[in-house]
C-alpha cells in the first residue's frame, strides 16, 4: 500500500495558491510521478490579497501579482480550461474542452468565486464589478484611475471595506451600503464593527448601514448610473462594486458522489474528501477555500475558511497525506489566522471570533484605534483580534491552543480596565448581512439553538 | 526571468526591516500594514534578497513565478 502511493498520477484541480503550494509540497515529499494542475483562469497562479490593495491603489498592475514558486513543481499546467466533471469510477477529471484527465489521486483546490449581483441584467451594466480575479481587479483599477464621480460598494465585509479604503486614498467619493448593522460585524462582532464604522466615517466614506440596495440603474447605453436603496434614497455613482462574499466552486462535482454543496466539500482532518454518504474516500483530497473540515478547538464543527494561510497549510497537509498511508498521515489542525489592511490600520485575527459569547478589550483601547480584543466562549479563549498590535497575536494564539480561561489573566503592561469587563460578542446571524463571515462554522453558531420547543396546550 | 515576491502576512508582525532594506519594494501603510510590489524590479533583487534574509519572522518568499506554457 505505502509503496503504491509513490507511484501513479496526481491531478490537482485549481491553479491558485493552494494548488501551487500542494504541487510544490508533493515534490518536497519526494513524489516523482506526473503531476497535472488544471485551472479555469488562463493565468499562472497569482496572489489575490494585493488585488484589493496595491492594485486598486494603482501601485501595482493587476497582471504583476504572480506567486513565486518555492520550488518548480515540474507539473503539467492545463490553464484556461475549467473542469466540468469528475468520474469517480473511471478516475478521470472531465474538462470543458472535451478532454478527460486520468488520475490515481486527485486534489481539489477549486476555491471560491465572487458572489454576483442577483439581478443578471443589472449585474451586466457597464461599470458594475465584482472583485476576485486578476481580470476583475484590472478592469476595476482602470475605472478608478479614470476618476469616477462616486463609487458604490455593496457589502461592508473585508473586501468591501478594503475597496472603500482604496477609493478614499485615491481621493474618490465612495458610498458603502451594508444590510447589517455595521461593517465587518459578521466576522468580528458588534464592538469592532463600531470601530470599523468609525474608521470608514473618519476617512470620509458615506457609510449606509441597515439598508438594502433594491435596484441598480443604468442609462440607455447600458452604463451604470446609480442605485436605489430601501430607505427611499438614491446613490448616483459611475462605478459599483458588488462585494457580497464568496460562492464555492463545487458545481462541477454535482454528479461526482462527493459531499459537495454550497458550504464546500466536506473532508476529514487529513483532507480526504467525504462522499455523499459520509464515507471517507482514499483517493480524493481537498484543500483551501473550497474545503470544510472538522476542527477540535471548535467542538469538531466543520470550518470553512477563506484564508490565505489556511490554503497554504492545508495544501501542505493534503500533499503529505496523498503520499503517506495510515498512521503516517498528518491532521490539519492549525489555528485560523487572517489579516486585512484598511484605512491605514492592520487588522489581524486568530481563532474563530464568531465562535464566542463574550469579548474583552485585553490591551489598548477603541479610542486609540490600537487594541487587542479577546473572544471567549463559555469561559475559554476562542479568538483574538488585533488592530495595529500584530506582535501580540502569537501570545493569544497560544491561549486559544491551550483553551485558556476567559477572560484572560492579567499579564500585559497596557492592560486597561476594560479587560475586567466582558461584554457580549454580539455576532449577528449572517443571513441578515450583505457580507458573510470569512470563517464559517458550517455546523451552528454556539449561542444559537437549532430548534425551538414551543409547548402547546 | 522576472522575480516575484509574496509576503506571508499572517506571519508578518510589522518589524519593517524590509522597509529599511528595500524601500523601493516594501512600504508601511499606517503603523504596521505592509504593502509591497509583487514583481521585483531587476535592480532591486539583491536588496529584496537581503530583506528576506533579515525578516525576523521569515515571512518573505522571493522566487520565480510559474511560467506555464500550457499544452
Amino acid at each position: 500500500m505505502a509503496g503504491d502511493l509513490w507511484d501513479g498520477r496526481i491531478v490537482v484541480v485549481g491553479a491558485s495558491l493552494a494548488g501551487l503550494r500542494a504541487a510544490e509540497a508533493l515534490r518536497e515529499e519526494g513524489f516523482t510521478g506526473p503531476v497535472t494542475v488544471i485551472g479555469d483562469e488562463p493565468h499562472p497562479p497569482y496572489d489575490r490579497p494585493p488585488l484589493s490593495k496595491q492594485v486598486l491603489l494603482g501601485q501595482a498592475a493587476a497582471d504583476t501579482t504572480g506567486l513565486p514558486m518555492r520550488r518548480d513543481p515540474d507539473a503539467e499546467w492545463r490553464l484556461g480550461v475549467p473542469a466540468t466533471g469528475l468520474d469517480p469510477m473511471g478516475k478521470r477529471v472531465l474538462l470543458a474542452d472535451g478532454d478527460a484527465v486520468p488520475f490515481d489521486r486527485l486534489l481539489i483546490t477549486t476555491g471560491t468565486r465572487a458572489r454576483p449581483w442577483p439581478q443578471r441584467e443589472e449585474a451586466a451594466l457597464d461599470g458594475v464589478f465584482t472583485l476576485r480575479t486578476l481580470d476583475d481587479a484590472g478592469g476595476l483599477a482602470e475605472r478608478l484611475a479614470a476618476g469616477p464621480r462616486r463609487v458604490l460598494v455593496i457589502g461592508g465585509g473585508f473586501t468591501g471595506s478594503e475597496i472603500a479604503s482604496a477609493c478614499r486614498e485615491r481621493g474618490l467619493e465612495v458610498t458603502v451600503a451594508e444590510r447589517g448593522p455595521g461593517p465587518l460585524v459578521g466576522a468580528l462582532g458588534g464592538t469592532l464593527s463600531k470601530l470599523a464604522a468609525a474608521m470608514h466615517r473618519a476617512h470620509g466614506v458615506d457609510l449606509r448601514c441597515g439598508v438594502t440596495v433594491t435596484a441598480l440603474r443604468g442609462d440607455d447605453g447600458g452604463r451604470f448610473t446609480g442605485a436605489d436603496l430601501s430607505d427611499g434614497s438614491r446613490v448616483d455613482a459611475d462605478v459599483c462594486v458588488v462585494a457580497l462574499g464568496a460562492v464555492r466552486n463545487v458545481e462541477w462535482l454535482a454528479d461526482s458522489g462527493l459531499a459537495a454543496g454550497p458550504r464546500g466539500i466536506a473532508c476529514d482532518a487529513g483532507c480526504r474528501a467525504f462522499d455523499m454518504y459520509g464515507i471517507v474516500t482514499d483517493d480524493v483530497f481537498v484543500a483551501g477555500d473550497v474545503s470544510r473540515f472538522p476542527h477540535p478547538l471548535f467542538e469538531y464543527q466543520m470550518l470553512s475558511l477563506e484564508h490565505w494561510g489556511n490554503a497554504v497549510a492545508q495544501a501542505e497537509v493534503a500533499a503529505h497525506n496523498m503520499v503517506h498511508a495510515g498512521p503516517m498521515r498528518r491532521p490539519h489542525l492549525s489555528v485560523p489566522i487572517f489579516w486585512s489592511s484598511q484605512f491605514g490600520h492592520n487588522i489581524k485575527s486568530v481563532g474563530v471570533p464568531t465562535f464566542s459569547d463574550q469579548v474583552v478589550i485585553a490591551q489598548g483601547s477603541l479610542e486609540a484605534r490600537r487594541l487587542v480584543m479577546v473572544y471567549g466562549y463559555r469561559g475559554r479563549v476562542t479568538a483574538a483580534v488585533t488592530v495595529d498590535m500584530a506582535k501580540s497575536l502569537e501570545y493569544y494564539e497560544r491561549l486559544i491552543e491551550t483553551a485558556a480561561p476567559f477572560p484572560p489573566a492579567a499579564g500585559a503592561a497596557d492592560r486597561p480596565m476594560a479587560a475586567e469587563v466582558p461584554i457580549p460578542s454580539d455576532v449577528p446571524d449572517p443571513k441578515g448581512l450583505y457580507h458573510g463571515p470569512t470563517v464559517a462554522l458550517t455546523g451552528h453558531l454556539p449561542d444559537r439553538r437549532l430548534t425551538v420547543v414551543r409547548p402547546t396546550g | 526571468m522576472r522575480m516575484q515576491i509574496v509576503v506571508d502576512l499572517t506571519r508578518c508582525q510589522g518589524y519593517a526591516q524590509c522597509v529599511f532594506l528595500a524601500p523601493g519594494v516594501f512600504r508601511l501603510h499606517g503603523d504596521e500594514a505592509l504593502l509591497y510590489t509583487p514583481a521585483v524590479p531587476g535592480d532591486q533583487v539583491e536588496r529584496v534578497r537581503q530583506a528576506a534574509a533579515a525578516c525576523p519572522v521569515q515571512a518573505i518568499l522571493l522566487g520565480e513565478g510559474v511560467s506555464a506554457g500550457g499544452r
